[in-house]
């Protein structure tokens, strides 16, 4: 089904389902077209290739709301589909504050390109495709005879969603994505094994590194790990790797959701104005980066999105509240989700913090673990290495950092000059004073 | 038989053609999945059954294998063209000029058991049927305790229908029930605040939510919340833990269970490599996965490559015996498949996966256990785990637990993460209990971007050194 038909489906949906009873609805058409190809012993070991196309339908009908999810586009279907989700609406209670978002919170229009299609999509080849995963396997398996392993990738996607809402919202949104990197294993003398892994993101092929880059990165991760052991259990300051610090934000991202704080499981209810992290974490919310993993004009709700300073030195000033919880909780709208977050990133690189540092726990790797979004207790397994006088003394493992969310992010003395861009949450290498480690 | 092939449009004569399509470039095997999955969640928040979800699910997923190596496409619409479409791009994985050879599919001879008997199927039931579910447990669970400030219910069920096909003739079909209950609770005491969830779940009909599940998991959702007000971060280091029974389980799932799944061992990638044979625990220690554990949420009729399941030994007296696999690996290692062969979907190709995975009862009795322990831990409560395949090093996160003073159980505990490595753990286990309990909670098994439902289960069990998080 081409853009033509699906816009004009989506059209149809809306306009079905108003005249079959419902008060407002909500229309998304996803169309996905995927590819996966994973090489690993100089031969392709898995192509998977598909399309999805897929509808979410909400209604809302008499204050009650539902949503519906249907890949059976077939107006036969659709008819009956529509008919059912309304049918089984009406069983369920009433919610005052389930409507539409107010129209006037709809963007106005696209006003630039934000760099999300890659024009070369559907001009690749098969065989470069084949080549580049070849060429990732051959880099990793060429640093060193102790890799025994190298599974490694490429995948591409090219998505395309219709939004339409019947209270005067209409959208698309056309991007693509591509990712490759390497997952390798090594084995030390005594047949110990370790592995590591690196992958790349991008919306356009051309931004991808190069295969040798990317292969030789995964490798040397592995690598790097022979002969990791736990040592002693202690406080320990922690430099925090660029790619992994990400998870270490996703505690205080997630507790800023409407959803959570409404639930009264937040602990950052209650915080904003006030101070929940030391003067050197300011957090840009950023939708119009350019090429950006969650790039949009738009929300989930079909709100237009905004640059919103979410944390300036250290001082909680948003949440990500939606329209419906803002309702329920009596405060401003802002949007419902993340998009893009960006720090405010400082002047040293990660070796310069580690030579500044002098001495304790590289963090390059989480392992499980978990918090407590209502206390903000947390508990996670690590890898990493141990370092003094600013040099890498010896990898760790099978051990894990446990504390406070609050504490942690007070404690936070050093900010990085090297965002990770594969990434949505762009974190730079961060250091913290005062970690508690349990390892021996 | 049939039934299957109506529903879902098809007939011999038209998947015949669709597999000699597949196989038209040479590949040695292929096999069609069909699914329909029809998934309904009803969300209790505030008090108010006020929202639903409600997802259908309907495609095709054709897989060629060529030697070891794997094309696979999907098609969500299953006309003649779509599916010929999608055959051509799995056949791509072929290149050769091997003849296609004939087959006709033969129906299975023998009945494929039963594992999920079910009184009331979900189709049959209406959301007006089911809000009072969620109501009595959100009346419950703000009955038992003041200090209860907010409850949320999460309802889901799903029914699954499957019809496998392949190029050995092969036919069967499955029929899955699946449902599964989440009470999340969140209680306040002066100025501190805890929540905690209790769940629900297995391969039952409606009929499963008597008066007694739903006062079960009431009482638990609000005894794990309160508990927590107490609870206290323990020392953190290595030290002894006991595991209580149930969900302590999900130890084997990650110290054992990924690392003997034979797709890592076939690739050398897993710490189990070349391993079978060797004593790997005390005599005392049996581990099995299970396919076949009456309603559980992991079992299998039948794997998603159309084999049967079975009870696979993984440990046997302390013996590791098995990997688990899927096809493309028992052909590698030249044995029977142990079905194991799982996807999410028809949009996913299958690779060996876990079903029910538990440690079998042992000679010890809980209480001489807990007794044995000078200072450790019981953990009790588990929320997720993780694991890194070669080193073996692995975690799960404990919710709730209990300190272990002078062989007595004292203070709770709360959020704290272990971490061990798979091998030494298994050496380290030095008592197990006469009490196994398979877990009913939701266990989802995420691997290679594909969640599964499982689960697991454990005796009491004492591993003698463990790294706690602690502070």
């Amino acid at each position: 089904m081409d853009f033509k038909h699906r816009y004009t489906l989506a059209e149809w949906i809306m306009d079905y389902a108003i005249s079959s009873g419902a008060d407002e609805v909500a229309v998304d058409l996803v169309r996905a077209e995927e590819l996966d190809i994973e090489f690993c012993d100089n031969k392709i070991d898995k192509l998977e290739q598909g399309i999805q196309n897929l509808l979410y339908l909400e209604i809302y009908q008499n204050n009650r709301y539902s949503v519906h999810k249907s890949n059976l586009l077939d107006k036969h279907h659709l008819r009956n589909f529509i008919h059912g989700a309304l049918n089984s609406t009406r069983y369920l209670e009433k919610d005052l504050f389930r409507t539409l978002p107010d129209n006037k919170l709809y963007p106005k229009q696209d006003t630039y390109d934000l760099q999300l299609y890659d024009d070369s999509f559907n001009n690749l080849k098969d065989t470069d495709k084949i080549m580049l995963a070849s060429d990732i396997e051959k880099a990793s398996l060429s640093l060193s005879d102790k890799i025994i392993s190298s599974t490694s990738s490429y995948s591409e996607g090219c998505f395309h969603l219709i939004k339409m809402q019947s209270n005067g919202f209409k959208g698309e949104k056309h991007s693509t994505s591509y990712t490759i990197g390497a997952e390798v294993t090594a084995s030390d003398k005594s047949n110990n094994l370790c592995e590591d892994s690196y992958y790349a993101h991008t919306r356009f092929f051309n931004d991808l590194p190069a295969s040798e880059k990317v292969g030789k990165e995964a490798a040397d991760r592995c690598l790097r790990k022979i002969g990791q052991d736990k040592i002693r259990s202690g406080i320990y300051t922690t430099v925090v790797e660029n790619s992994e610090a990400s998870n270490l934000l996703g505690m205080i991202l997630s507790a800023m959701k409407g959803s959570s704080l409404f639930l009264r499981s937040s602990f950052l209810e209650g915080k904003k104005g006030k101070r929940i992290a030391s003067e050197k974490l300011t957090i840009l919310d950023d939708p119009y980066l350019s090429k950006g993993l969650r790039t949009n004009y738009f929300d989930s709700e079909g709100c237009a999105t905004q640059k919103r300073m979410m944390i300036d030195k250290g001082i909680l000033n948003e949440y990500y509240i939606d329209t419906y919880y803002a309702k329920k909780l009596k405060m401003k709208p802002t949007n419902g989700e993340r998009t893009n977050i960006l720090l405010n990133y400082g002047n040293s690189s990660c070796n310069e913090l580690l030579a500044k540092t002098k001495k304790g726990i590289f963090i390059t790797e989480f392992i499980g673990g978990n918090f407590n979004s209502t206390t903000g207790d947390f508990s996670f397994g690590i890898a990493g290495f141990l370092f003094e006088k600013g040099e890498i003394v010896k990898p760790v493992n099978e051990m894990n950092i446990t504390g406070n969310a609050l504490t942690l992010w007070n404690n936070l003395i050093e900010v990085g000059n090297d965002p990770f861009s594969y990434s949505s949450v762009q974190t730079p290498t961060l250091v913290f004073k005062d970690v508690f480690f349990s390892g021996d | 038989m049939k039934n299957y092939f109506d529903f879902f449009g098809i007939t011999e004569s038209i998947a015949e053609k669709i597999i000699a399509e597949a196989l038209s470039r040479g590949g040695d095997y292929c096999d069609l999945f069909f699914q329909y999955r029809s998934t309904k969640n009803l969300h209790l928040e505030d008090n108010s059954v006020n929202s639903s979800f409600h997802s259908t699910d309907f495609g095709v997923g054709i897989r060629v294998i060529n030697k070891e190596q794997t094309g696979f496409s999907f098609t969500e619409e299953i006309t003649f063209d779509s599916m010929r479409k999608a055959a051509r791009t799995a056949s791509a994985i072929a290149g050769s000029a091997k003849k296609y050879k004939k087959f006709r599919f033969v129906p299975e001879t023998e009945t494929v058991p039963n594992y999920y008997p079910i009184l009331k199927t979900w189709d049959s039931v209406n959301i007006k049927e089911k809000m009072p579910v969620l109501n009595n447990i959100n009346n419950a669970v703000f009955s038992l305790d003041p200090r209860i400030i907010q409850c949320n219910i999460s309802f889901t069920d799903t029914e699954s229908k499957i019809l496998i096909l392949n190029s050995e003739g092969k036919a069967v079909t499955d029929y899955r029930p699946l449902f599964s209950l989440k009470v999340k609770v969140t209680a306040e005491e002066k100025n501190s605040r805890e929540s905690n969830v209790a769940t629900r779940s297995g391969r039952y009909g409606f009929e499963f939510l008597n008066k007694n599940v739903i006062r079960d998991i009431s009482q638990e959702a609000v005894r794990k919340t309160v508990d927590l007000f107490d609870a206290v971060k323990p020392d953190g280091g290595e030290m002894q833990i006991v595991l209580a029974p149930g969900s302590s389980g999900i130890l084997l799932h990650e110290a054992i269970g990924h690392g003997l799944e034979a797709d890592f061992n076939r690739k050398k990638t897993s710490l189990f490599y070349n391993k079978l044979g060797e004593k790997v625990a005390e005599p005392f220690v049996s581990i099995v996965d299970d396919g076949t554990w009456k309603n559980a949420r992991g079992s299998l009729n039948i794997d998603d490559e159309g084999n049967k399941t079975e009870k696979t030994f993984l440990v046997k007296d302390g013996i590791l015996v098995n990997y688990l696999h899927d096809r493309i690996s028992s052909q590698h290692y030249g044995v029977l498949p142990t079905g194991n062969g799982r996807r999410q979907s028809f949009r996913y190709t299958p690779t060996p996966r876990m079903r029910n995975t538990y440690m079998l009862s042992g000679p010890h009795t809980p209480k001489e256990i807990i007794k044995s322990v000078k200072k450790g831990i019981y953990t009790e409560t588990f929320s997720n785990g993780q694991v890194l395949i070669g080193a073996g090093d692995f975690t799960f996160y404990v919710k709730t637990g209990y300190l272990i003073e002078d062989g007595e159980l004292t203070k709770p505990v709360k959020d704290i993460n272990i971490i061990g490595n798979g091998p030494e753990v298994l050496k380290d286990v030095v008592m197990v209990g006469d009490d196994l309990i398979l877990d009913e909670g939701t266990w989802t098994c995420g691997k290679e971007s594909q969640g599964v439902p499982v689960s697991h289960g454990l005796p009491t069990v004492k591993v003698s050194r463990i790294t706690v998080g602690g502070i």
